[in-house]
């Protein structure tokens, strides 16, 4: 191995590891607020880099209709809520109307705008809206009911999430794998270095999107509510933050992220249905460095977890994923000799 | 059953089902269904050590499936190129499974308990790629021909001679666990969902029975795959993915995580449900594909929420658990450790301080307990009475200051250290298995003074043990007067029963000293009468005892010697009578007029 070998798996690393690092940021933000392991992650990424390549090719992709289903099942739940509450069928039409509002309404605008062949950004910015919502539908339908167990429960329930939306994601996108148009074609020559813009895309959304988090939980009121959720559910409820409301913001920032790195990750890979699960358990085993607690030190972690991926490709690339992996072990052991915490009762 | 032979024992009943199995393969079943009850009781086996992992011992693993690979793989490998004999690969494969489960469980165990399942999701998947990329294990294709169990040169690997083996271990496995979870061991078990700190008091190390049941689990899995793959005669690794570790888990939640007749309710199910959708979906979509993982998945999330404990639990509870027959009355009694002689200072809490951040809970507090004395700890709410205790029972570390117990240090030992040296507790919150008997939580306290481990408990050699146990803990709970409450279900006893069944299991760990958090609270009148009855005969026996309590008529009828404590620090201290006389406790407990 030579130096531009070298510097071209370091940049490859890099490249992945930062959309692993959002995946990573992610997982840590749904786990801190909620409890939830969100073994789903990578399933938006799945579905944000499908819904482009659909839209591309002028067709109505396959996540409107399974947003409108979602958005159906969420709707009459909380409209029976409502009326469980009030007695009272205006109150559980409104309830229903205003789940259902928005994510019908950007379904609509996907099925009007599909055939159009709108530019790609425009086709982007669509697709994020529209894999955003399934953030807070998904926490409605699945896991708010059960925000109190224990989450042992709450893991499980990620679990089935996962097999239902993989599923889901085979019977909506069938088993064909999509490669996305870059959206920067140019490549620099860096010395000996070819960077491509995709790569810093990739990069600077990463950036910017660590940036954004760090102002939004730092400087503004709705930040800070979910951080006294994460820390007190019940202290939070008190204070007049609605803990329902905090997943759900959660989880349509969990969502967001997702489909951004869908984004990202789309033109630089072949992406199937079931791809997203990997991707998200790289985000995992970064976030499991952190502690599932930390921002920063799963940040770091992701580019590890990349480094190690792409280096590990080169020396013996059919055990890339079992090195990958295996990493985990030994995080663990630095965690379990460092992390004093001994587990307490559930 | 009993009818049939007045004098059979009726908790020997259930070994008929074993009889049963031979006499099913008798039956005029089309091979179809004897396959598919094969698997039923090959994926039984895996779901069993779930039920042992998650329902009992509240930790979950999404590995399962590559416990059962190990199994299968090790045994392919070694019969296939090196020409071992299959009865002897299966102590290889599940030694394999054992060091696999104790890095694993070792790791994670120390943390908090979703490091486990987390570490078995990457575990399971870098596992597979492994098996599918090894030249040696054959990559994708796996490891072909291999050989059939025979016995004694009869064939036993297919068909029904392998449905009487597959069964036959399959209920042996369910009733080893159901011996495991009704012994000493069991009860250490059931106590790590939600009383680990209760378990640590009682001497209980719930690291090692974390890691224990891991490993079991793991080898319930390696049992099934080493039958899978001589069943099979071939192996490869997609049986083995992660999406079949999962799948393990919802066959053993959907039947009932709780119960080791769950795990064999929800293969059951899983596996004819599949077979069902397999063959339906497709049909339904238009093209073919794994879609039954859809309905799985929302199954998985509508059982969790409206049937948490499964659906075994809708026939489970017609099999009503019967009442645990006495066969304890002519046990030997457990030996006994050797006491203080009277007079000798016990316990000496010297300079102890606890710190949270700036707030000082525990401010310099020192005092003595001498044998066959009684000493009240007593102060207004938030004196730091609870944790002194904690301090001295090593449940909280301490900032500074010594406790010494029986002329040795035991400053900053672990509570399970203290423990074993004779030092029991109750708690000020009644920590307790609400699931298991008055008995049985008992019982628990004497875990320090048995010895009999998992394997004898499976196979039932710890009978004598358990009965010396149980007469131990019958006699603790008659002393204390909750006889007639032994056989109910410690979860639905009143408050204060409660509180001196607590009594009672510290009673039973035989201790030089026994520290009670607040056990008149909840109790009426006539009961606590009864307790400071029980106490006084227990100081009379030479016990030293350490008491909070905010009941004073209780404190001044029954103590010897009485510390005084207010927002941390020590007010006074003196026998009760110079207690009452104090203006200084008089101004802490009703303030001062000015």
């Amino acid at each position: 191995m030579d130096f531009s070998i070298a510097s071209i798996l370091m940049l490859d690393g890099i490249t992945n590891g930062a959309v692993y690092a959002l995946l990573g940021l992610a997982t840590v933000l749904v786990f801190a607020v909620t409890r939830v392991i969100f073994i789903p992650q990578g399933e938006f990424v799945a579905y944000g880099a499908l819904t482009l390549a659909i839209l591309q090719t002028g067709q109505v992709p396959g996540t409107v209709w399974l947003l409108l289903i979602l958005a159906g099942v969420a709707a009459l739940m909380d409209g029976w809520a409502a009326y469980q509450r009030h007695h009272s069928v205006a109150d559980a039409v409104v309830a229903l109307f205003k789940t259902a509002a928005l994510p019908v309404a950007i379904a609509l605008l996907t099925m009007w705008a599909a055939p159009q062949k709108w530019p790609l950004l425009a086709q982007a910015a669509l697709t994020v809206a529209l894999v955003t919502a399934f953030g807070p539908l998904v926490y409605r339908v699945a896991y708010q009911s059960l925000a109190d167990a224990t989450s042992l429960v709450l893991l499980i329930v990620s679990v089935g999430v996962h097999f239902a939306m993989t599923g889901l994601g085979l019977l909506f996108f069938g088993a064909e794998g999509f490669r996305n148009p870059s959206f920067w074609d140019e490549r620099f020559a860096v010395g000996p270095l070819m960077i491509a813009g995709q790569a810093i895309i990739i990069g600077v959304t990463t950036v910017a999107l660590i940036v954004l988090l760090w102002l939004f939980f730092e400087r503004t009121l709705y930040g800070k509510a979910l951080r006294a959720t994460a820390i007190n559910r019940l202290g939070a409820r008190l204070m007049g933050i609605s803990t329902h409301g905090a997943g759900q913001l959660t989880f349509a920032m969990a969502a967001l992220i997702g489909a951004l790195s869908g984004l990202l990750i789309g033109p630089t890979t072949t992406v199937f249905y079931d791809s997203g699960f990997l991707l998200g358990l790289k985000g995992f085993v970064a976030a499991v460095m952190g502690g599932l607690a930390s921002y920063p030190v799963a940040l770091v972690g992701a580019i590890f977890v990349g480094l190690v991926e792409a280096f590990g490709s080169f020396w013996a690339s059919a055990f890339k994923e079992v090195i990958v992996f295996t990493l985990i072990l030994p995080i663990l052991l630095w965690r379990s000799l460092t992390d004093k915490h001994v587990g307490d009762d559930h | 059953m009993t009818k049939l032979f007045p004098h059979f024992p009726r908790q020997y009943a259930r070994y008929f089902l074993l009889l049963l199995v031979p006499l099913v393969v008798l039956l005029p079943l089309p091979d179809f269904w004897i396959t598919q009850l094969n698997y039923i009781g090959l994926y039984s086996l895996v779901a069993m050590g779930l039920v042992l992992l998650t329902g009992v011992g509240g930790l979950t693993s999404f590995g399962q499936a590559a416990f059962v690979g190990i199994g299968a793989y090790t045994s392919a490998y070694m019969t296939v190129n090196l020409g071992w004999s299959p009865w002897a690969t299966i102590f290889v494969g599940m030694a394999i499974c054992a060091v696999s489960a104790l890095l694993v469980g070792w790791l994670t165990l120390r943390m908090s308990g979703h490091y486990l399942p987390l570490a078995t999701i990457a575990w399971g998947l870098s596992l597979y790629y492994l098996m599918g990329n090894l030249d040696a294990l054959g990559k994708y294709d796996g490891i072909l021909g291999v050989p059939t169990l025979s016995l004694f040169g009869w064939d036993v690997g297919q068909g029904r001679p392998f449905f009487v083996l597959v069964w036959g271990t399959a209920l042996c496995g369910a009733f080893a666990l159901i011996h495991l979870l009704d012994s000493r061991t069991g009860r250490a078990i059931r106590a790590l969902k939600s009383a680990t700190q209760m378990a640590e008091a009682m001497g209980v190390n719930t690291l090692q029975h974390k890691v224990g049941i891991f490993l079991i689990a793991a080898n319930y899995a390696c049992v099934s795959g080493w039958l899978f793959a001589h069943f099979q005669r071939t192996v490869n690794p997609s049986p083995f993915s992660l999406k079949f570790g999962i799948e393990y888990l919802f066959m053993a939640v959907l039947g009932g995580v709780g119960h080791v007749w769950g795990a064999i309710t929800g293969a059951l199910f899983t596996k004819i449900m599949e077979d069902q959708l397999q063959v339906l979906l497709p049909k339904l979509i238009g093209t073919s594909g794994s879609y039954e993982v859809i309905v799985f998945g929302i199954m998985l999330v509508l059982v969790l929420k409206y049937l948490p404990d499964g659906a075994w639990s809708i026939v489970g509870h017609r099999f009503a658990v019967r009442q645990r027959v006495n066969n304890w009355f002519n046990a030997a009694p457990l030996p006994e450790r050797s006491k203080p002689a009277m007079g000798e200072v016990v316990l000496e809490v010297s300079k102890v301080r606890k710190e949270f951040g700036g707030l000082v809970a525990v401010n310099d507090i020192s005092f003595q307990v001498k044998a066959g004395q009684i000493v009240g700890l007593i102060g207004p709410n938030g004196a730091g009475k609870s944790t002194t205790f904690n301090l001295v029972t090593g449940v909280l570390g301490l900032t500074s200051g010594a406790v010494r117990f029986r002329g040795q240090d035991i400053t900053g030992h672990s509570s399970r250290e203290i423990a074993t040296r004779g030092m029991s507790r109750t708690f000020q919150h009644v920590k307790m298995i609400p699931d298991m008997t008055v008995l049985e939580n008992v019982a628990l306290g004497a875990h320090l003074r048995g010895e009999a481990g998992a394997i004898k408990a499976m196979l039932r050699l710890d009978k004598d043990e358990e009965r010396r146990l149980f007469r131990e803990a019958a006699r603790h709970l008659e002393r204390i007067g909750m006889a007639e409450h032994m056989h109910d279900l410690a979860g639905n006893l009143a408050m204060g029963p409660q509180r001196l069944m607590e009594i009672a299991r510290a009673l039973c760990s035989d201790p030089a000293l026994l520290l009670l958090d607040e056990p008149a609270a909840g109790l009426r009148h006539k009961e606590k009468q009864a307790l400071a009855g029980v106490l006084r005969q227990l100081r009379s026996e030479g016990m030293s005892i350490l008491l909070v309590e905010h009941d004073m008529d209780l404190v001044m009828d029954v103590t010897d010697h009485i510390v005084v404590m207010e927002f941390g620090t020590h007010l006074m201290e003196g026998t009760p009578a110079e207690v009452q006389a104090s203006e200084k406790v008089r101004a802490a407990y009703l303030g001062t007029e000015h």
